[in-house]
């Protein structure tokens, strides 16, 4: 049975804007074994991000968790205070962002922010703290580390950059490393880079990572559990194979139909209809039912509960509870 | 430019030698070449579609503007229909021959409601007689793209992004062109409503016969919607091929590379593949290696690579490489 490292319960979170109250995230629950890679997989505005920024409280000035527990190694952590907060942020769970540029302050070079994380973070002060800081570097594939800590971030490539980053989330050995979109902003060939150093990392350093992304490639190719978001809500979490080979879903169905594939290359692909979800007007019942085609009645109505599969994995849709009854029902029949 | 080059008639567009240098300020006065494009020859058939990959900075969106005269041309030559395009011609060619860009967002002019953005090409190429015509033309226009008629008087910002697209493309589609370039024209879209706007480019393709350069870094897309692929490494073509057989059997090892890097939505697949990793970064276009420019990169570079730039050879059903060693 694998440990538990952080697990996220009913976790809501609204941001005030003038037009109202939106809520970002609607009740999202997962659990993160130790060592494991979960994906967060979602469009725009599924909440992805935010369920990321208020797991380290980093949530803009007018947003604010408002429900639900998430609990690093059994402490609810959205009871921390400031002071606790920083000492977890860093230490315990670190963050990585999309655009490694505008996520390293310009001024400073790489070695003064990465000597700032673990000077603020370990008991490595002054030349231990940079000793680190290089073989930190070394360790994330940075070639001349002792020349590169003199350096300004404009003086690095894209993938050099998101490679400081890693160095210094990685710097204090956090237990969760969090990915939000770490490689949308790079090249294909930078990307895959990025992502082997992150497996081989995972494997050296023994981490858990949350892969926030878009992209369902880099998911399938990264993770072991994966959770698929739509309008603030979780629709479906399971394993990779679940998610991609046994969708239980009709929006994660639609996803997976709607990018093209190399085994039916000719056909033509099937969009999911319709335009995104505005998260200021939800609908009443499912987020998705709007857009889905075999929407119920009981859809417009209710969301639909968290049911398990015969596999194991959860999904919240109305059809797959119809489904699961059905099967009962017949299994009752049977006997 | 040289004279004696003498187009196709079977090609809508034909582009040889194409280069684009911009002048970078080097200081004391001086400025240096940036090479963009270097040396780019294709060609795309009436109806076809071309897909041009390429790593950011590898010259692929600038290649597309050239092609209508937004830059003009370091050298080489371009024709479209058989008739050369030059700084005279392109006026009335830009007629058939539109463009679709990235960003939804900043490609409308905020200030402009739908039936002034569509309507603007009518307006300036003076294609109809009557305000009656215009706005009957407007209205088809936002039907063929699939957005309501009715919103034919609201700003672009009441739109979503998928939707800002189709009005883009709208536009691209009134002045009737043979030939568009989409510059990642899906990239900016969510996998849901980009697969509505592969569609649509495809639905249009079929009813109109309109040739499409897609220039775009995905290349699960790419593969999807082109018939012929052309890869792009620092501002030359690399290789090109049959969509299909590029995809099957890559012959440069930068393709070899790029394909193996795509991470495919399939877990079992994902974990199987051996993915190819490159070492480094591409090198600065203003400090080209010499020779063949993926050398600094490649495993298989010799010496003979440092030395001579390849060219594109065919290697068979018109599947061309440019690499001395494959």
């Amino acid at each position: 049975m694998s440990e538990t490292i952080l697990s996220v319960k009913n976790l809501c979170t609204s941001f005030t804007t003038e037009k109202g109250e939106v809520m970002a995230v609607n009740g999202v629950s997962f659990n993160l074994d130790k060592g494991k890679i979960l994906g967060i997989v979602g469009e725009s505005g599924s909440g992805k991000s935010v369920t990321a920024y208020s797991i380290m409280q980093i949530l803009e000035k007018n947003g604010s968790i408002k429900q639900g527990e998430v609990l690093f190694k059994g402490e609810d952590i959205t009871k921390f205070s400031e002071k606790q907060m920083r000492a977890f942020r860093g230490k315990c769970c670190s963050i990585i962002f999309q655009d490694p540029m505008t996520s390293l302050n310009p001024v400073f070079t790489i070695g003064n922010q990465l000597k700032e994380a673990i000077e603020l973070h370990t008991e490595r002060k002054g030349k231990e703290a940079e000793a680190r800081a290089v073989e930190m570097l070394t360790l994330v594939g940075v070639n001349e580390p002792e020349k590169r800590i003199k350096q300004y971030p404009y003086e690095l490539s894209g993938g050099m950059r998101q490679r400081v980053m890693i160095a210094m989330a990685l710097a204090c050995e956090p237990d969760i490393l969090i990915a939000d979109e770490p490689t949308t902003a790079l090249d294909v060939t930078i990307q895959a880079q990025i992502l082997e150093l992150m497996q081989s990392l995972q494997k050296k350093l023994g981490m858990a990572i949350i892969m926030v992304t878009h992209d369902l490639g880099v998911i399938a190719d990264m993770c072991d559990e994966i959770i698929v978001m739509y309008g603030g809500r979780v629709c479906e979490r399971g394993t990779a194979e679940d998610i991609f080979y046994r969708p239980a879903h009709e929006y994660t169905k639609g996803l997976l139909r709607s990018i093209p594939n190399i085994d039916r290359i000719g056909e033509k692909l099937v969009p999911v209809p319709g335009t995104p979800i505005n998260l200021l007007n939800m609908p009443k019942g499912c987020a998705f039912c709007p857009r889905c085609e075999n929407a119920m009645k009981i859809c417009l109505e209710e969301q639909a509960p968290e049911v398990q599969m015969p596999d194991g994995h959860f999904a919240s849709c109305w059809l797959s509870v119809k489904e699961l009854m059905e099967n009962q029902k017949g299994a009752g029949s049977n006997e | 430019m040289s004279d004696n080059f003498v187009p196709n008639k079977e090609y809508l567009v034909e582009v040889n030698n194409l280069k684009q240098y911009f002048p970078i300020k080097a200081g004391f006065g001086k400025t240096i070449p940036l090479k963009a494009v270097d040396g780019v020859s294709f060609a795309i058939k009436p109806g076809e579609t071309l897909g041009l990959v390429g790593e950011s900075g590898c010259g692929k969106t600038t290649v597309g503007r050239s092609l209508l005269h937004l830059y003009k041309p370091t050298g080489g030559d371009i024709f479209y229909n058989g008739q050369r395009v030059d700084e005279k011609s392109i006026q009335s060619m830009r007629k058939d021959m539109q463009m679709v860009f990235q960003d939804p967002y900043s490609s409308l002019n905020p200030r402009m409601t739908v039936e002034d953005i569509i309507g603007e090409p009518l307006d300036v190429h003076k294609l109809y007689t009557s305000k009656g015509e215009r706005r009957d033309k407007i209205l088809h226009l936002m039907e063929l793209v699939g957005l309501n008629a009715e919103h034919a008087t609201r700003y672009a910002h009441e739109f979503s992004g998928g939707q800002r697209q189709r009005i883009g493309i709208a536009r691209a589609l009134a002045t009737n062109p043979k030939f568009i370039i989409c510059d990642e024209a899906v990239s900016a879209l969510d996998v849901s409503i980009q697969a509505q706007v592969i569609n649509m480019f495809e639905e249009l393709q079929d009813k109109l016969g309109i040739a499409y350069l897609f220039i775009a870094h995905d290349l699960l897309v790419v593969h999807h919607i082109s018939d012929r692929i052309a890869v792009m490494y620092l501002g030359r073509v690399v290789e090109i091929a049959d969509a299909d057989e590029l995809n099957a059997s890559p012959i440069h090892p930068y393709t070899q590379s790029l394909l193996s890097a795509v991470p495919y939505p399939d877990p079992k697949m994902a974990k199987e593949r051996q993915r190819i990793i490159l070492e480094g970064d591409v090198p600065s276009p203003l400090h080209m290696p010499t020779g063949c420019a993926f050398r600094t990169r490649c495993k298989y570079a010799t010496e003979q690579c440092a030395k001579e730039c390849p060219t594109l050879t065919d290697r068979g059903n018109g599947h061309q490489v440019a690499c001395w060693n494959k």
